[in-house]
């Protein structure tokens, strides 16, 4: 029989290293597809997990045991995606010759009103990730986390450590912000 | 264009495209490795502990020092309430003068 998470943080805690190995694997999908939200680059996603995982294992004395561990390695891997995007914030903005030619395309079949293919999935992943790219760190934190992974306010002021009002604030303000971004890129498309 | 369709449209297309959960072979052990090199105890996050925990008596000090500055002083030793002086100020000087005090004059004459 497998050991649970508490007997094997529990073995870790009384100087069992190895214990921790079984942790990693277990929850280590999870934390993945969460940093890919957040970095382009494998390489960068990578060092977020390792990031997530040292931090883990650092401060695994304070996990109490209320919640399940899942959930408080979920929300240390948004704190260390969101240290990420505030570390790598960009300045440049995209303007719509920045656009690859499949972004273009996908672009021109949405504002044509045609039903954009299967085959279009791929650009609009693309796009998507750009608009994203451009979007302050906590707006994109809150757009990922409420409109894309469809999370409830509260489980997102747990996550985050805001409160949800400031989570509904900051909500409304991404909104805003990423039809900004929307409308210059779309702006130019029809000056 | 309608920005909130388009807005909508790229919201779904982001839900129903979710990012890939592959783990990097051998990515365990090399967390591992790494766990077992790195320090057991964040240095960083000690020192902000122990700058939360110094920020309190800090604050106590920083009130004290406030209320006894701010405090209105005694009044005057001839006054005539008949209260000792306490001039805090006047009794620094006098101490740190003390010492010039009780040497001997010098002697200018030529």
């Amino acid at each position: 029989m497998e050991p649970t998470d508490a007997e094997l943080i529990a073995a870790v805690l009384q100087g069992d290293a190895d214990s921790f190995e079984p942790l990693i694997e277990k929850y280590s999908p999870r934390v993945f597809a969460t940093a890919r939200r957040y970095a382009r680059r494998e390489s960068e996603v990578e060092d977020i997990v390792q990031e997530v995982w040292l931090k883990a294992f650092q401060k695994l004395n304070g996990f109490r045991g209320e919640a399940p561990f899942e959930h408080w390695l979920m929300r240390l891997a948004v704190h260390t995606c969101y240290d990420f995007l505030r570390a790598h914030q960009r300045n440049r903005e995209s303007s719509f010759s920045d656009l690859s030619q499949v972004e273009t395309e996908w672009l021109e079949r949405f504002i044509s009103g045609a039903e954009p293919g299967t085959e279009q999935t791929d650009a609009a992943r693309l796009l998507v990730e750009r608009i994203l790219g451009e979007l302050s760190p906590a707006a994109r934190l809150v757009i990922t986390l409420l409109e894309i992974e469809d999370r409830p306010v509260k489980e997102i002021a747990q996550l985050t450590g805001w409160s949800t009002t400031l989570v509904k604030v900051r909500a409304f303000r991404a909104r805003a912000e990423m039809r900004k971004v929307l409308a210059r890129i779309a702006r130019e498309k029809y000056l | 264009m309608d920005l909130n369709k388009l807005q909508n449209q790229l919201i779904k297309i982001a839900r129903a495209n979710p990012p890939s959960d592959r783990v990097p072979y051998a990515f365990e052990k090399r967390v591992m490795t790494l766990l077992r090199t790195a320090p057991l105890v964040d240095a960083w996050d000690l020192w902000a502990r122990g700058l939360w925990r110094a920020a309190t008596p800090c604050l106590v000090v920083l009130l004290l020092s406030a209320w006894i500055w701010l405090s209105p002083p005694a009044a005057p030793p001839n006054s005539g309430s008949g209260t000792p002086a306490v001039d805090v100020a006047q009794q620094f000087e006098n101490t740190v003068l003390a010492a010039a005090d009780s040497e001997p004059a010098a002697d200018f004459v030529q």
